[in-house]
């Protein structure tokens, strides 16, 4: 009897979540398919329904008859979403990579750093993470704003005389991104710098290896894991961004995040949002696939 | 040792002065006098004082507030529970699934996960509004609360859990005497973490909130949208003085904790001499 | 012979009384963990108030055998009885055993005296007997100052008496204990040892015992079972498993041998003859009686051999010219390695029981090494 309770808390303890992420994340998923093949309508909600289960199995094939491919054919024939797809990928490889260029000495020096000080900068790396994200966008554009803070002090010592055109531009996005994402980036790598052994670069040296020689064939592909892990938790999310974009991009910058919420809330045209939110975790599956790898990766290594 | 080189100290010293500034600028122009926000004109606090006459934002702060606190702990609780299934229990059917699930919120972009549950609240006839805001946050955060407990699992000695057994508690005493207390810091930051996370949040909660239930960033957002305002930046500034004095005094527990254990430790081996 | 090894240490001996019970009994247990057998078909005794020790290499299935013992891991097969009771099916914490654990295992958010009393009070104990016999308990491992303290404020040594006086608070009928002093440093391992040894006497309990270490095992153990590869391959005394391994795989294990192969000549009044490879005839008693013509080995510990540098009366019997090819000086004894002229290594040791020897043996010297027909035993290949 007792053994039959344990048995049974155990399962709780699997069941309870499973069920929970099932339920609210993975049956959501099927949801948004299935409404990006149904027909716009104007009514609340703003879609002909789709399950019926009164109407039994026929009533289901039925329906099913009445599943139409239209969303996806709209997206192929206006080019706008095509490109709002590629030049998402883009701004997220180039924001990533900045990222990484700016995120790596960033992590070694804080890796390198005496051992008294490595806690504080730590904190000091994940405390923007608890501030708002959108008040850290936010910030910026008081700084790049033709009249903004950056402009007044490059006029002011004289550099240029005409202010930069930086907010509203694929730049601001880049600056954003960077930006928003940095700790993202330094914390994987800075882990995976601070677990090695510097003996080995010693050991490099001693067999005569120059120091810059030694960080890329000892330092560097020992890190490349933090590194792999850093570009990912920055490019899968960069790709979908929305509120950057929005507020520091211009009319022109096409990010497929913000043409799904511009579909979905001034369009009202839930279906063709579906649609596109069912493309956009297309190109995403095989890097959320890939990032799964790696953490379950590094939980059977934390056994 | 290695010394500090002088390129490390650079890279450190840029890379935070670039994370820190723009939100230092933020700070101090929300003690301007001018509407303006980029131009200086003169300390002012009025721009404070005249949040407390908005009530709008009052009303959205408290919204937020109630919304991060219900969804924090149920969070914790769904994600501890997930963070034990996937570190105790290393075979289960469908666990590829279940830990595809724990991990693929953690990089989602939100326009996704909001749509997704939206359709879903819409779909199973939820009215949208408050608890709509808080299943969907409880769904996002429970999976960072999962990860950071799992990581302190990870690392725990399980050999407690079996000397508990062995001493006579069932499973669940043992839970609740010992691996509980243990991972109990662990659960806490998983904890302040989905708050946090659920304070932040401004893409998920516009999709799935409804009429009467406005968000705090919600707010802030549709003020950004019309311009820089400096009553936004002292609005700002009062949540990242919460944020810092919270982390300041949690920095400070932990340390005192630390400084206690370590002076323990020398008068244990002072007294075995 | 045997019967004067058998009792070398204490007249304890029920495992040779065919009518004492056994108090544990591991029947034919296997276990699996998913292809890999860990424990293979596994029989072995343990009797009351025994101190025994499973030895063996690590991955030997020594530690899943304890295991299965506590209850952590269930048999695939056969059955473990404990006091008249098959423990099948029952939970680690209905088990009347309790484990001191390599790790110790203490609880970190509990001081050491609610450590000792955790188990107690999972039995329900009324408040008043618990701190009674946690004091009592305090006071068998000389911790009573260290009540309060946490286990992160105390040092090693103090840890380990802390998690042995847990696992005994309960009065359990074995106490099961997993490498119990393999954190500790040398001296401290070695002074812990006969604290330990005292210990089971006093409270007259049946330990059971987990190690690597085979001094620990012959210093503490009443009977060693030598295990490798899931399977017992000799029980007996420390002495008898010593000075008469059953097998090269014993001898081998357990200190250090000489082995001489080579095919039996003949047999002769309650010894053998043997030919090695080598070209040296030894003769050496045996209780066993070889066909002759086939493989055998000879296995000679490295202290039972002798150097000299004439050639002993018995020569060429037991004996063999060599010249000195390494000198380990040792402190309480040096060891020798003697190259023979097949070019075999053969190790000798001699105690210093002198300060200072006239005309020591230095290296390159030509001598002789021989031993007596009781000096070792002759092993099946």
């Amino acid at each position: 009897m007792a053994k039959l309770a344990s048995a049974l808390v155990s399962r709780l303890v699997i069941i309870i979540p499973y069920a929970w992420l099932l339920f609210f994340f993975l049956i959501p998923f099927f949801i948004v398919f299935r409404i990006s093949l149904s027909q716009t309508t104007v009514a609340m909600p703003p879609y002909t329904p789709v399950f019926d289960l009164a109407g039994g199995l026929a009533g289901i094939l039925d329906k099913m008859r009445g599943f139409s491919m239209d969303n996806y054919v709209w997206l192929t024939e206006d080019v706008l979403y095509f490109n709002a797809y590629v030049s998402s990928v883009i701004i997220a490889t180039v924001s990533t990579l900045l990222t990484l260029l700016i995120g790596y000495p960033i992590a070694y020096g804080m890796a390198r750093a005496p051992r008294s000080l490595r806690p504080m900068l730590l904190m000091l790396v994940i405390l923007p993470f608890w501030t708002s994200f959108l008040i850290r966008v936010y910030a910026w554009i008081a700084i790049l704003k033709p009249e903004g803070l950056l402009n007044q002090l490059l006029i002011t010592i004289g550099l240029i005389d005409q202010p930069l055109i930086i907010l509203n531009t694929n730049s601001a996005i880049y600056i954003g991104i960077v930006y928003s994402y940095l700790p993202f980036m330094v914390l994987p790598i800075y882990s995976a710098l601070e677990k090695m052994d510097h003996s080995l670069i010693e050991a490099a040296q001693d067999l005569g290896c120059p120091p810059v020689v030694a960080f890329w064939r000892v330092t560097f592909p020992l890190s490349l894991p933090g590194v792999i892990a850093g570009s990912l938790l920055v490019f899968i999310p960069a790709v979908g961004e929305f509120v950057i974009p929005d507020l520091l991009g211009g009319s022109e910058t096409l990010m497929i995040g913000k043409t799904l919420w511009n579909e979905f809330n001034a369009n009202r045209d839930w279906p063709v949002s579906s649609a596109v939110a069912t493309i956009l975790l297309l190109i995403l599956v095989l890097p959320i696939v890939y990032f799964q790898n790696i953490q379950t990766k590094a939980e059977n290594e934390g056994r | 040792m290695e010394r500090w080189s002088r390129f490390n100290i650079a890279s450190v010293v840029l890379g935070f002065g670039f994370l820190y500034l723009p939100i230092v600028l933020l700070v101090i122009f929300s003690f301007n006098e001018s509407k303006l926000v980029t131009v200086w004109a003169g300390f002012s606090t009025k721009w404070y004082g005249e949040l407390w006459h908005n009530q709008g934002l009052l009303d959205a702060a408290w919204v937020t507030i109630r919304v991060a606190l219900i969804s924090a702990t149920c969070a914790t609780v769904l994600g501890t529970l997930a963070a034990l299934a996937l570190v105790r229990y290393t075979r289960f059917r469908g666990r590829v699934l279940f830990s595809g699930m724990v991990y693929a919120p953690l990089v989602m972009p939100e326009v996704i996960t909001g749509l997704s549950l939206l359709l879903l609240f819409v779909a199973i006839g939820l009215d949208r509004g408050f608890w709509t805001i808080t299943l969907a946050h409880i769904t996002f955060t429970m999976c960072f609360v999962a990860v950071v407990v799992q990581s302190r699992l990870l690392s725990f000695d399980q050999s407690i859990e079996e000397a508990a057994l062995d001493l006579g508690a069932t499973p669940v005493r043992t839970f609740f005497a010992i691996t509980l207390p243990v991972i109990a810091p662990a659960v806490f930051s998983g904890w302040v973490l989905a708050f946090t996370l659920s304070l932040d949040d401004l893409v998920i909660a516009s999709f799935t909130t409804g009429p009467g239930a406005t968000t705090l960033p919600m707010k802030i957002y549709s003020q950004v949208r019309l311009g820089v305002t400096p009553e936004i930046n002292a609005i700002c500034t009062i949540l990242i003085g919460i944020v810092a004095v919270g982390v300041l005094i949690a920095s400070i527990v932990t340390k005192r904790r630390e400084a206690q254990r370590e002076r323990d430790e020398r008068a244990a081996f002072a007294a075995i001499g | 012979m045997m019967k004067s090894l058998g009792s070398i240490r204490r007249s304890f001996a029920p495992w040779a009384d065919p009518a004492s019970k056994p108090f544990i009994s591991f029947r034919n247990v296997t276990k699996k963990f998913g292809e890999f057998i860990a424990v293979d078909d596994l029989s072995l005794d343990v009797y009351t108030r025994e101190f025994f020790a499973l030895l063996g290499a690590s991955g030997c299935g020594k530690s899943t055998l304890l295991r299965m013992l506590a209850g952590f891991e269930q048999p695939t097969s056969g059955e473990i009885i404990l006091d008249g009771q098959n423990l099948a099916g029952i939970p680690p914490y209905r088990r009347p055993v309790n484990m001191m654990f390599q790790s110790y295992a203490l609880f970190p958010h509990m001081t050491v005296e609610n450590n000792i009393a955790f188990g107690l009070k999972q039995d329900g104990m009324p408040k008043a007997d618990i701190a009674e016999r946690v004091a009592q308990m305090l006071k068998l491992v000389k911790l009573e100052k260290f009540a309060r303290r946490k286990p992160h404020q105390l040092s090693g040594g103090q840890r380990q008496r802390v998690a042995l006086a847990r696992s005994l608070a309960k009065r359990p009928k074995v106490l099961l204990l997993d490498e119990p002093l393999g954190a500790l440093d040398k001296k401290l391992r070695e002074e812990t040892q006969f604290e330990l040894m005292d210990l089971q006497q006093q409270l007259g309990l049946t330990f059971v015992v987990v190690t690597h270490d085979q001094e620990e095992a012959m210093t503490m153990a009443d009977r060693i079972a030598v295990m490798s590869h899931g399977k017992v391959i000799q029980v007996a005394t420390p002495a008898e498993i010593y000075e008469a391994p059953n097998s090269r795989f014993v001898a081998d294990f357990i200190g250090d041998v000489n082995l001489f192969d080579g095919t039996v000549a003949s047999n002769e009044n309650g010894s053998v003859r043997l030919e090695t490879t080598g070209g040296i005839p030894i003769r050496l008693a045996s209780p066993e009686r070889f066909a002759n013509g086939a493989k055998a080995a000879a296995a000679i510990r490295p202290e039972k051999i002798r150097i000299s540098r004439q050639p002993p009366a018995h020569a060429p019997i037991n004996a063999a010219e060599g010249e000195i090819w390494d000198i380990g000086y040792l402190g309480d004894m040096t060891v020798f390695h003697v190259r023979l002229k097949d070019g075999k290594v053969v190790k000798a040791s001699s105690l210093n029981a002198v300060r200072a020897v006239e005309d020591p043996l230095g290296y390159d010297q030509q001598v002789w090494i021989s031993f007596g027909e009781d000096a070792g035993v002759v092993l099946k290949d």
